[in-house]
């Protein structure tokens, strides 16, 4: 076994995009990674009353539409300024207008949520200004808030989207604060499922504690059959709401990595700090028992009330099935991908249970990526063979290469990556996002220990049953 | 038609739903609503879709990279543009192919030049050109595609002299590009059409080695999702019919290269590859029609029409006899479905031309289609190729290359010579031919281009059909009206639809939706009474 120095500062072998020789200088084959206004739409479904508008070609919002319920599996109405060839040379106002009005008369939405595409961005247009020329050309009439965010694809993947959302969210709704004036908290999550979202409420309340949490797509895009038909699917953050978050007491932003590639990088819990003072505190995502002991050890201290009894008792019983399901887990091999604080999270997981990432891969470009991953891992690592193979950029042809070469047991990650497990025969345990391949993604629990409760499930009987499968014996029993 | 008494008065229906509109907008879509009924009525289709209506649409790009090359597995399709694009077409469709054991198969694939801040600024033809020697160096592929997303007809990239270099380079290997921006068109068919060009153009004619066959056809616009084409291919191998070239359904690039030596093209999708058929018979005199394998009874019909075009009696006995041994089982268990399903309604809006092909089937299990339309479908599409010649061209479709094809002068072969064509036309044989979707809708029933949202909402509401075809895209909304949905683009991860196994997969794929009991159990017990005096659930 190898133990490493204290003089390496990075003991981790961090390989560049171009990993495996193949397209170099970052062609994608098999993207790790998906678009910029993806992660905006999404935040803009978890605001309540919101409609999404891509300005840009009708395409992308076509595309990003049909991609999000093949996870979801909800309706999703993302509107788009559909530009005419002729819009790429005049530029896009008079179908940028003409939108809103369109969204306002089917809709009468509380929020209008507009983003830009790789189109829009590349001829320059500016949605700020565009929208303050149609406020001003409207003011006889009352018209919904708006938010506006840039979302070029080609400086920034869809997590990037979607945490410059959130901020753009609190930088277009926010009131002047009044400096942590009012007892409720910020809550930012970040891409995490509805059931997610759900528990975080759930577990907040249990604390007593006065939230924001934004976004909040927990019902809007995973809502019950309806009895009547709803535009726009209720739930959601309510406008008014996050209209007092620079009066927040403080901030939780999930996230040890947050951003990475956008512009800037900071969240909109670190924009809130420095505009107005707020302080933001930032655990990883709450994944594995370690992150989530910090999480709510942070609760705890931000109520003053102890752990509910409920949260002991799911703790207890993680490490109890932990007990149970050591010896299949101990000593495995995983390859874990996907966005970076997802990984990140995944890799608390996994080393706490005794399995070895041999490789952490990530779309995303965050220089913090790395770091994160010792920081939440380091000591477990250091007993592993191998440190783990870290890889900002990656594809799935590049993440394909390396799982020959280092013989993972499994796979944990998205859907995307079943050419991988199909090639290898290697079980996939599908989590995060996207989901398309099965039913119940919005319905999948990571977070807390409740979330580690059921992803520690799912890993062990995937070995399990892959070792069932694979036995000449076919055992009944463990 | 007897349904008129029962169901609301589809004028009354198009009223209301035009009422919300601004009178703008109302204007506009009121030509895109019809009330089938009048004879000569126009419907308004392929005009640009109002901004934040939302549509069911896609881009140029879709069109041409997913649908049209979208199916072909020994083509490297290399997306040039931010990762969006390319990740979003990534096999989204559920075509299917078959490589055989050693066969190249690029479609698990998604290739991207992923262009970054520096390539939009500085241009990406560099990126791209490393792009593709890295795709030969790796795959050796037979051919390399390129196509262009929206940022790169802004920042001018050349593709196609990329491609030109990087072909001549190579020596083996086609590289060849599409200009498909996004923004190019009003929908997915500038893209069939840019599609059709370059395939044409580049491909096409590339190898003159005739397959071996007495009755030789292309299949243009079948693109095997669910597995369709490898049905359709069963039962033109079992009449004794050879497919030289399948666009581009479980198709292959050499198969391209040698479609002008068929003797035949059957056109199944005719908006999204007319164009190839037209250009087939100008430059090589290969004729056209169209065919629908879609329904039991369509499928014989084309069948017949097939074998009658080669005047050959064998052939003619043969498809008779195929389709006889095919009808049995394709009868019986319609005669058990139908019984469950007869007089229930349907309502799709779908594509280009499976709305129209789709009434087939329900009408051989005794539904009516309430409503129909198409995504991105032109006027001919719903009125029939008459109208071509009185079709306005707005600035949309100007900018959309037509190129000019003229007949080859060593290959140019009329399979049948004019005199003959000319004879069989007289005896009631149509080349050439598209009747479209309306002249086979029962009055009273409506016509609607591009639907929006909202309007399916409306008519959802008016009409509560038992089933609504449509795409992933309305499933989860009309799904919650209780309503169950089809998707007729990737078939709900089912299919075949098409030939005679398909029709009997769809009829019982159908009658297992319009009757399932899962909506019933929406209604919980304290949904009527509150219960709290109520009689124990349980007991
Ligand atoms: S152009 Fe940009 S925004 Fe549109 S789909 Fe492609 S990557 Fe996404
Ligand atoms: S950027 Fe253009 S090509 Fe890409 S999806 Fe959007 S509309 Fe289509």
């Amino acid at each position: 076994m190898i133990s490493f120095s204290n003089e390496i500062k990075n003991p981790y072998t961090e390989l560049d995009k171009s990993i495996g020789g193949r397209f170099a200088d970052n062609p994608a084959t098999n993207a790790c990674k998906l678009c910029a206004p993806l992660g905006a739409s999404l935040v803009f479904k978890g605001i309540e009353n919101c409609v999404p508008l891509i300005h840009g070609s009708q395409g992308c919002a076509t595309y990003i539409r049909r991609y999000l319920i093949s996870h979801f599996r909800e309706p999703m109405d993302i509107a788009s300024s559909s530009f005419a060839e002729s819009s790429t040379i005049f530029g896009g106002a008079e179908n940028f207008n003409a939108g809103i009005d369109n969204i306002i008369s089917q809709y009468t939405p509380d929020v209008v949520g507009v983003c830009t595409s790789c189109l829009s961005e590349t001829i320059g247009e500016d949605p700020g200004m565009l929208l303050g020329e149609y406020r001003s050309s409207r003011k006889d009439r009352e018209l919904p808030a708006f938010i506006n965010v840039a979302t070029p694809s080609y400086s920034g993947n869809h997590m990037d989207g979607f945490n410059a959302t959130v901020k753009a969210a609190v930088r277009c709704l926010c009131e002047n604060g009044g400096g942590a004036s009012c007892e409720m908290l910020n809550i930012f999550p970040g891409l995490v499922s509805p059931a997610d979202m759900r528990y975080l409420k759930e577990i907040l309340d249990d604390f007593g504690i006065d939230y924001m949490m934004l976004p909040d797509y927990s019902e809007s895009l995973d809502s019950p059959t309806w009895d009547e038909y709803h535009k726009l699917p209720p739930g959601g953050t309510p406008r008014k709401r996050i209209t007092q978050a620079a009066s927040a007491r403080a901030s939780l932003q999930f996230g040890r990595v947050l951003g990475g590639n956008s512009r800037d990088s900071i969240g909109a819990g670190e924009w809130l700090e420095k505009q107005f003072k707020i302080k933001c505190l930032k655990p990883g995502m709450p994944i594995g028992i370690k992150e989530s002991d910090i999480f709510f050890k942070t609760l705890e201290t931000l109520s003053g009330k102890p752990m509910p009894e409920k949260y002991k008792n799911e703790r207890g019983r993680l490490i109890d099935s932990y007990i149970d399901g050591h010896k299949y887990l101990f000593g495995k091999r995983a390859i874990i991908f996907g966005e970076e604080d997802f990984v990140v999270g995944m890799t608390a997981l996994l080393s706490e249970i005794g399995v070895h990432p041999v490789v952490c891969g990530s779309g995303g470009e965050s220089p913090h990526f790395a770091d994160a991953i010792n920081a939440v891992a380091g000591d477990a690592i250091k007993n592993f063979p191998e440190p783990p193979i870290i890889v900002n950029g990656a594809d799935f042809e590049s993440l394909l290469e390396l799982a020959l070469e280092t013989r993972p047991d499994f796979l944990i990650g998205n859907s995307k990556g079943y050419y991988i497990s199909r090639q290898m025969n290697l079980p996939l345990i599908r989590c995060g996002f996207p989901v398309h391949d099965r039913i119940g993604a919005q319905r999948l629990l990571h977070l807390g220990y409740r979330g580690a409760q059921q992803l520690f499930d799912a890993i062990t009987n995937a070995v399990l049953e892959y070792n069932q499968d694979n036995s000449p014996m076919g055992y009944k029993y463990m | 038609m007897s349904m008129k008494n029962k169901l609301p008065d589809p004028a009354a229906v198009k009223d209301e739903i035009l009422k919300k509109y601004p009178p703008k907008v109302a204007r506009k879509r009121s030509k895109s609503i019809q009330v089938l009924g009048e004879p000569g009525l126009e419907i308004q289709a392929n005009v640009r879709t109002i901004p934040g209506i939302i549509t069911q649409r896609g881009c140029c790009y879709a069109g041409c990279k997913g649908v049209v090359l979208g199916p072909t597995r020994d083509i490297i399709n290399l997306t040039h543009g931010p990762i969006g694009c390319g990740f979003y077409s990534w096999l989204t469709r559920r075509n299917q192919t078959d490589p055989g054991p050693d066969g190249e198969n690029y479609m698990v694939y998604a290739f991207s030049t992923d262009m970054q801040d520096e390539n939009v600024v500085f241009g990406g033809e560099k990126k791209l050109r490393e792009a593709i020697q890295e795709a030969y160096d790796i795959f050796h592929p037979k051919a390399i595609s390129i196509f262009s997303t929206c940022p790169i007809g802004l920042i001018g990239d050349d593709i196609h002299s990329v491609a030109r270099a990087m072909k001549e380079k190579f020596g083996d290997c086609n590289v060849f590009g599409f200009s498909c921006e996004g923004y190019k068109g009003v929908s997915q068919s500038a893209g069939h059409h840019i599609a059709n060009n370059q395939i044409f153009k580049h491909v096409i004619g590339l190898n003159d080695e005739a397959p071996e066959g007495k009755y030789k056809i292309n299949m243009l616009g079948e693109y095997n999702i669910g597995g369709d084409a490898f049905e359709i291919e069963r039962i033109l191998k079992k009449c004794g019919i050879t497919l030289v070239s399948s666009f581009s359904g479980n198709s292959s690039i050499d198969q391209f290269e040698r479609a002008h030596t068929a003797d035949l093209s059957v056109v199944m999708c005719h908006r999204s590859i007319n164009y190839v058929a037209e250009m087939l018979e100008k430059k090589y005199g290969i004729p056209w029609f169209k065919v629908n394998f879609i329904g039991a009874k369509a499928t014989a019909k084309s069948l017949r029409k097939i074998a009658q075009y080669f005047e050959d009696e064998e052939l003619s006995a043969k498809v008779e006899e195929v389709i006889k041994e095919e009808l049995v089982q394709v009868a019986r268990v319609a005669a058990e479905i139908k019984p469950k399903t007869e007089g229930k309604l349907a309502m799709m809006f779908v594509g280009g031309s499976r709305a129209h092909h789709y009434q087939e089937l329900f009408r051989e299990i005794g539904m009516t289609t309430m409503a129909a339309g198409y995504e991105f479908a032109h006027r001919d599409d719903y009125e029939g190729r008459k109208v071509l010649a009185d079709i306005k061209v707005d600035a949309d479709s100007r900018n959309i290359e037509e190129l000019h094809v003229v007949a080859d002068e060593k290959r140019y072969n009329p399979r049948k010579s004019p005199e003959l064509k000319e004879k069989m036309i007289k005896d009631g044989f149509a080349f050439s031919d598209y009747e479209g979707m309306i002249p086979e809708m029962p009055a009273g029933t409506m016509a609607i281009d591009d639907i929006s949202h909202y309007e399916m909402e409306k008519l959802i509401e008016a009409y509560k059909p038992a089933v609504f075809c449509a795409g992933i895209k309305e499933k989860y909304c009309v799904q919650k009206f209780g309503i169950p949905l089809k998707q007729l683009h990737s078939y709900d991860y089912g299919g075949p639809y098409a030939g005679f196994v398909g029709a009997v997969n769809f009829y019982k794929e159908i009658e297992r939706m319009v009757n399932t009991k899962v909506w019933k159990l929406i209604k919980a017990p304290w949904a009527d009474a509150p219960s709290l005096h109520a009689e124990l659930a349980c007991e």
